[in-house]
């Protein structure tokens, strides 16, 4: 009897009593992302400080600048990145498949899960319980909560993909679908098998391949599934050829995750794994290329949204610097290079493109396109949000040319065995102008979280359910 | 290729899984050949620097070690290794000198894989990042003194430097527990391959024919 009832009453219910989506969700995670990234950002600011000899809190142990600067890329990852991401998931992938995830209650659950875990990982870090894996610097006590809390989003996230597992997919649910297998592998091989199995050279190769895996197979799908859906959805247009998403998709997942090995040329990992690094690193490019190509070949005939839309904006000006970071990538790793390049701030001005100029720009896109769905206003001002763009795109250029040239003067200072403190004085001045560049992003972000904050707070309700686009396009909505 | 099965196979599964044994297995397969060694089999003694140290600062030594022991050493060793992780040293200093951009000039005999394969190695702690030095041939290339001042105060001894101070390795002016088990894991780091190590092995090799 009652299990008729509920039956009928599932049936006769209107459709939009749960909403597809979960407008509150996607809604706290990306603010929950904005704060770790002003931490992150906050960080990395104070540790380019104590490059330029600047730092506010010398002796400070639990402000060292060490631990601080492990804050800055553990708060960036699974604070920013992952939050952000899940916000995107939440709101793409039942709109994709039509269903709902799992469970409203769980989605909550592991939103607050994953606050603590990332905040029990700050506070770990600066305790002074670090673990020494690159990207993986969360404490080993809280190694088991990310495993816990990534199974439990897979486990919510996939279900509406299952659902639907006898049609075909669309590009973006390949990414993510193959990111849920991908993620938990690689953080639990990282941190893991070179911490208490295998030592020395044999856990570099194991570290090596972690630390490109969490960028190439948990970041980058996430962020190209998010760009498979959002372009389209903004220019109203199908992506160009379907052809190079396959091969952009296949080549990613074969390619990617052969390459760890590049962290560590010229170590005493034996040779063959680093010459079948070199060569799989180039062979990534290739499938970059064709990804790229794809996508600007669909913005083609809607080239003025560049100007006019600013989600469009950032979306493909996070792909220029993809491909130049790509580009740069398919040189740095040949073995030529690497004599030069290795262990200097050309690595870090890399790594900062491609994390911020690339998936941050990203990220701001999509917040600038859901923001007013999900607050139901349009932005308080439009011209902040401009503001942010070219503050946020001077601040990583001007950061990543000074970087690259910084790291080809410390390469050639150390090879050329000048005395060690000449690669320091000879870095001081572009270590300076990294500290401006920084800033000058980190201004842009303060305007954006203003301006966040003003939208929500503020401004004209619109009468629509805030279907319209942040900047006002008429033949694109 | 678009469905979710295949994906999560193929893609999600097989890809990793041939990265992984090309990449990880294979080269711990073979490197796992050299034979991994405890502590206790490779520090048998204290170093001289450690038996340095409780003379240099007899009241601090002798508070947190007592005697300059073997099993003091290792335990300073330890926590110096701990403390270098928990200190993120390992972001600004690397611990592999390569073949190559005049590192062995530099730094000292290039690394070779056998030197890792052993406790103070798991985890390796090689590295991305030179803003400092490599430290794999630090060992005896600063006096204890030298690496007490620089901790204290790395500009007392490199006016340039832009390493943070640790000042909470002292009480007050004396090295404490983490100051002198750090500059004990300074010391010992490359103690194996200085140009006197070396020589005193070839030395007792050809004694030993």
């Amino acid at each position: 009897m009652s299990t008729a009832a509920s039956t009928l009453g599932a049936a006769t219910a209107p459709p939009l009593a749960t909403p597809l989506v979960n407008r509150q969700l996607v809604k706290a995670h990306i603010i929950a992302g904005f704060t770790f990234f002003f931490i992150s950002l906050f960080g990395g600011l104070l540790y380019a400080l104590q490059l330029s000899r600047l730092y506010p809190f010398p002796g400070v142990e639990l402000l060292s600048p060490g631990r601080v600067r492990m804050l800055h890329t553990n708060a960036v990852a699974y604070g920013f990145l992952l939050n952000c991401f899940m916000a995107a998931l939440y709101w793409i992938v039942p709109r994709l498949t039509g269903e709902r995830v799992l469970s409203r209650g769980l989605s909550w659950v592991i939103f607050g899960a994953w606050q603590a875990v990332v905040t029990a990982a700050a506070l770990g870090i600066l305790g002074g319980h670090a673990q020494a894996i690159e990207w993986g610097e969360t404490p080993v006590f809280v190694d088991p909560f990310v495993v816990i809390g990534a199974a439990l989003l897979i486990a919510n996230v996939s279900t509406p993909i299952l659902r639907v597992h006898r049609r075909p997919l669309y590009v973006t649910l390949w990414y993510f679908s193959a990111m849920m297998v991908w993620m938990p592998l690689t953080y639990v091989m990282g941190n893991y098998v070179p911490q208490f199995f295998v030592p020395g050279a044999g856990g570099a190769a194991v570290t090596g391949l972690y630390i490109h895996d969490l960028v190439g197979l948990t970041v980058t799908p996430l962020g190209w599934g998010m760009m498979y859906y959002f372009v389209p959805v903004i220019l109203k247009k199908p992506v160009w050829s379907h052809t190079l998403s396959l091969i952009g998709f296949w080549g990613l997942a074969f390619f990617y995750p052969l390459n760890g090995v590049h962290h560590f040329f010229y170590s005493p990992i034996p040779m063959y794994a680093q010459y079948g690094a070199v060569m799989s690193t180039i062979a990534v490019e290739i499938v970059v290329f064709t990804v790229i190509v794809n996508f600007f070949m669909t913005l083609r005939g809607r080239g003025r949204l560049l100007r006019e839309n600013l989600p469009v904006r950032w979306f493909y000006t996070g792909m220029v610097l993809y491909f130049v970071t790509c580009l740069q990538c398919a040189f740095q790793t040949t073995l030529t290079f690497q004599k030069i390049i290795h262990f200097s701030d050309w690595v870090v001005g890399h790594a900062h493109l491609v994390m911020f100029g690339v998936f941050g720009f990203w990220i701001l896109g999509s917040i600038t396109y859901l923001w007013p769905r999900l607050v139901g206003r349009a932005w308080w001002s439009e011209r902040l949000n401009s503001w942010n763009y070219w503050l946020s795109t001077l601040g990583i250029v001007v950061m990543f040319l000074d970087l690259l040239v910084a790291g080809v003067v410390q390469g050639y200072l150390w090879q050329n065995l000048a005395p060690w403190e000449r690669s320091l004085t000879a870095s001081q001045p572009f270590w300076h102008l990294r500290t401006i560049a920084g800033t000058a992003i980190v201004v842009g972000q303060m305007l954006q979280a203003y301006n966040l904050w003003m939208t929500a707070r503020s401004g004209a309700v619109e009468s629509t359910s805030g279907a319209e686009a942040p900047v006002a396009e008429p033949a694109v909505g | 290729m678009e469905r979710v099965t295949t994906i999560l196979f193929a893609a999600g599964i097989f890809c990793f899984a041939l990265a992984g044994v090309v990449t990880g297995y294979l080269p711990v397969a073979h490197l796992s050949k050299i034979r991994y060694q405890t502590l206790e089999q490779i520090a048998t003694e204290p170093s001289p620097a450690f038996v340095d140290l409780s003379r240099r600062y007899p009241e601090t030594f002798k508070r947190y070690y007592g005697e300059p022991t073997a099993e003091n050493f290792r335990r300073a060793l330890r926590l110096g290794r701990d403390t270098y992780i928990a200190e993120a040293c390992w972001h600004c200093h690397s611990q592999f000198t390569r073949p190559v951009s005049n590192e062995d000039v530099r730094f000292g005999k290039v690394s070779w894989a056998a030197e890792y394969m052993n406790e103070m190695f798991l985890p390796h702690l090689f590295g991305t990042r030179r803003v400092g030095p490599d430290l794999i041939r630090e060992s005896g290339r600063h006096s204890n003194d030298w690496h007490v001042a620089h901790f204290y105060d790395p500009t007392n001894v490199v006016p340039t430097s832009v390493m943070p101070r640790f000042t909470w390795f002292f009480d007050g002016e004396q090295p404490n527990e983490k100051g002198i088990a750090m500059v004990t894991y300074m010391q010992w780091l490359g103690s194996w391959a200085t140009p006197q190590a070396v020589a005193r092995k070839e030395a007792e090799a050809h004694g030993a024919r």
